[in-house]
């Protein structure tokens, strides 16, 4: 990974999930492995998010959450799917009121798999989300470049 | 004549590591009522006994909840065992119970430090996350799993704790424990902690009785009332007390969960010298569960109840449980009733709500 030019800022949200995926992505941004070296800051707050980080299967009331969420967070944006419940709805796959996976509901970037997933898995892909991200700017960059031409 | 507003809080809120929603009816900042709407993380767990046998629903009953994932499959296993008529072994017990103590005190340090976040105390937070993770790394070295152990199973636990490494987690313990008792210190004594917290949410202890508050919501009101007492796995060997305060009030709770994590600390030592050895399993080979019963256990945040009942095939018929954080939020809302709109998300974290365990 080259440098970065800018903190990405991460936002989370626990859509349908067991709790185990979601504390792990917090001890992510404490001392023992601390995600703020990267530059990265939790934030409540979508409108100032670039990485969006999801876990669990998705039931009907969180997919409008997920919904709203991910449509409030400005461009670019990277979407990380947390667990194996947030990847392919895991051990509540059979349950009757998930969806079962994330990407039924929005675009999905970056899968990371685990139940519960890491927290060296998911400082993994945070750091894969990040090169999409600086993709995604530069992309974006260009394409207003020619807009202006 | 005041107008009320309406504020809306959650889902999805930066206090909140789970959604659970609630709309604030208020007029100015006092808060007139509040009303709870939930279902945000409901995934139909209960009828998954159902579709998977009993041996493995040991496995999903521990996904209930991530914080206190243990102690839910223990609640499981010791269900089925009652029905199967199998006894554990007492190093299962013993063990067992350092698992739960362990898993409590990783679920009241994983609360410490997001209510110190609440309070707006950030380095306070850290800090208590940074303990937290020695913790988390006994579990692991004891379990292989981090926030979910997976050791429990039905007759007993699926891996036994050679005498070196109980050693090397007694001095780890310890570690703990001076590193604990550091900022234990400076959290009840702390002026900023002190202002957010003491004289606010107060339940008196009629009213936790009157609402059927359970854990260190009932016992900060006064009442000595911890399901340990029951003795169930190796509790009824140990010695300890229920950790009661009087005061009923944010302060006093967060003082009853700072005492237990200290008790929790001394259960396990003593856990480890008392280590009974043997067996870690009894075979129920070709059994399979028949009847009814009724589990209770105490878990890091109250009184939780598993109903099951089972009619001889390799399912459950029925799965129910009832989680502590259900029980307290009809006190939550009680006590959320006149307070300030600043004080929401401080009394919100101090019944230490459990959203995952709540909806299943
Ligand atoms: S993947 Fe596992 S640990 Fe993570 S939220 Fe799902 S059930 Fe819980």
């Amino acid at each position: 990974m080259r440098f970065l030019k800018k903190s990405p800022w991460i936002l989370h949200y626990a859509a349908t999930s067991c709790n185990g995926c979601d504390i792990e992505l917090l001890a992510c941004l404490t001392p023992m492995y601390d995600v703020e070296r990267f530059g990265i800051v939790n934030t409540g707050n979508p409108k100032h998010a670039d990485i969006f980080l999801v876990t669990g299967s998705v039931n009907e009331e969180s997919r409008q959450v997920v919904e709203n969420l991910y449509a409030q967070i400005p461009e670019p944006k990277v979407v990380v799917a947390i667990g194996a419940c947030a990847l392919s709805g895991g051990i509540f796959r059979d349950a009757y009121n998930v969806y079962g996976g994330i990407d039924k509901i929005i675009p999905v970037d970056i899968y990371v798999p685990g139940c519960a997933a890491r927290p060296e898995s998911i400082i993994d892909g945070i750091v894969q989300a990040l090169e999409i991200l600086e993709q995604r700017a530069s992309e974006r960059k260009r394409q207003r470049k020619l807009v202006a031409l | 004549m005041s107008k009320t507003t309406i504020v809306p809080f959650g889902p999805q809120h930066p206090v909140l590591p789970e959604p659970i929603h609630l709309d604030l009816e208020l007029d100015d900042e006092r808060v007139v009522q509040a009303l709870p709407s939930i279902g945000y993380v409901h995934r139909g767990l209960e009828l998954l006994a159902e579709r998977h046998n009993f041996i493995e629903m040991a496995q999903v009953a521990e996904r209930i909840c991530g914080i206190c994932s243990f102690i839910h499959s223990q609640g499981y296993c010791q269900g089925i065992e009652q029905l199967l008529g199998l006894k554990v072994p007492p190093r299962a017990a013993y063990l067992r119970t350092m698992w739960a103590e362990m898993s409590r005190i990783q679920s009241h340090l994983l609360w410490l430090g997001l209510s110190a976040d609440a309070f707006g105390f950030e380095s306070l937070f850290q800090h208590s996350w940074r303990i937290r993770e020695m913790l988390v790394d006994m579990i692991e070295e004891t379990t292989g799993g981090r926030v979910i152990f997976g050791t429990c199973k039905v007759g007993g636990i699926r891996k036994d704790v050679d005498a070196e490494t109980l050693q090397r987690i007694g001095g780890k313990i310890r570690e703990m424990e001076s590193a604990f008792n550091e900022i234990s210190h400076i959290f009840s004594i702390d002026r900023t902690v002190k202002q957010r917290t003491v004289g606010i949410g107060v339940l008196t202890a009629e009213d936790a009785h009157a609402l059927g508050a359970v854990g260190p919501v009932l016992r900060a009101s006064g009442h000595a009332r911890d399901l340990r007492q029951l003795g169930y796995a190796a509790y009824g060997e140990l010695d300890w007390e229920p950790i009661v305060e009087t005061a009923g009030d944010c302060y006093a709770r967060c003082i009853v969960r700072l005492r237990e994590i200290s008790q929790s600390i001394d259960l396990i030592k003593q856990c480890i010298d008392r280590m009974p050895s043997g067996e870690i399993e009894v075979t129920f080979k070709g059994k399979r569960p028949q009847g009814e019963t009724m589990i209770r256990l105490e878990q890091p945040r109250g009184e939780v109840c598993y109903y099951m009942c089972a009619n001889g095939g390799k399912n459950l018929e029925r799965f129910r449980v009832r989680t502590p954080t259900f029980a307290n939020i009809a006190p939550l809302v009680h006590m959320l009733k006149g307070c300030e709109l600043a004080d929401v998300p401080v009394i919100l974290l101090t019944i230490d709500p459990c959203v995952s365990c709540n909806e299943r």
